[in-house]
């Protein structure tokens, strides 16, 4: 698999390089990693830059994770790069709502480094 | 991770919410920060609390979940969590106390059946210092666990309304 170019959404910037690192450790070959801190800084973000995966919260301030899923559904981006929520609200109506705005698979936290490989993967390798 | 029927099988009682926490708790510690969380020998050998992490709880649970501990505690969590150094970790412990503390509230609510799709989370407020009185409008009791992190006490509570 080439190097990939990710975008991490999440209000926590704690939490996004613990991300960062945990697709590291999962053996993703990672390119520049691009970082939002809601919703609203994603979209700009993948309206300018190519990004290859997007990893997603759903509980952000400005603009949440699910409604962020929602309007990217409508823009061309969404073909190019597969979101993967992953987010502390397992809930089913949640994770039903993700999926049937666009999202291609959802991690609950606290995650490992395994069940990142498991879900994250796949999905990349179905895009490719 | 374990559910609820796995602590229980006597329903979904109040009486199953403690070690649901306890479990809550020790599996974000190990997963999140690779810690083992062991239980506190003696509660009067705690220090004062210097950060309070809170995140809400609404819906048909409603209440507060608090992490306490000091600040040499969260630089650790950070430090864990982050893979880095205790002094490369010193900016970033605000942060890591409150992702820690939604961890613990998402993983706790998900572990209730039929709850997690009823009870919303908020986002994590982070207090430091310990000069401060806490008043929770909770009428239903608190649900406290005290903890062993690495030699550092740690304090989680839930104050649950009715």
């Amino acid at each position: 698999m080439d190097k990939i170019r990710p975008l991490i959404v999440d209000d926590s910037s704690v939490m996004r390089k613990t991300v960062e690192r945990s697709l590291r450790q999962a053996g993703i070959d990672l390119a520049q990693v691009l970082e939002a801190g809601n919703g609203a800084e994603a979209l700009g973000i993948v309206k300018e830059s190519a990004v290859d995966l997007i990893l997603c919260d759903i509980n952000m301030p400005v603009m949440d994770g699910l409604e962020f899923v929602r309007q990217l559904q409508s823009a061309e981006v969404v073909k190019r790069a597969p979101v993967v929520m992953i987010t502390t609200e397992g809930s089913e109506s949640h994770v039903v709502q993700a999926l049937s705005f666009g999202a291609k698979g959802y991690i609950r936290k606290p995650f490992t480094p395994d069940q990142v490989k498991e879900h994250v993967i796949p999905v990349l390798e179905r895009q490719s | 991770m374990k559910s609820a029927s796995d602590v229980s099988t006597t329903g979904q009682g109040r009486e199953t919410w403690l070690p649901l926490l306890q479990i809550a708790s020790e599996e974000v510690f190990d997963i999140m920060l690779g810690a083992k969380l062991e239980p506190l020998a003696e509660a009067s050998s705690l220090p004062p609390s210097e950060i309070t992490s809170m995140v809400g709880l609404a819906g048909q649970l409603c209440g507060v979940l608090t992490l306490r501990c000091t600040v040499a505690t969260a630089t650790l969590m950070a430090s864990k969590m982050l893979g880095v150094a205790p002094e490369q970790a010193d900016q970033q412990l605000w942060d890591a106390t409150g992702e820690i503390c939604n961890m613990v509230a998402g993983n706790f609510k998900n572990k209730l059946t039929g709850l997690s799709d009823k009870c919303m989370l908020s986002v994590p407020t982070v207090i430091t210092g310990g000069d401060y009185t806490f008043h929770s409008l909770a009428d239903a009791g608190t649900l406290e666990v005290m903890m062993m992190f690495e030699n550092h006490s740690v304090v989680i509570a839930l104050e649950v309304h009715s």
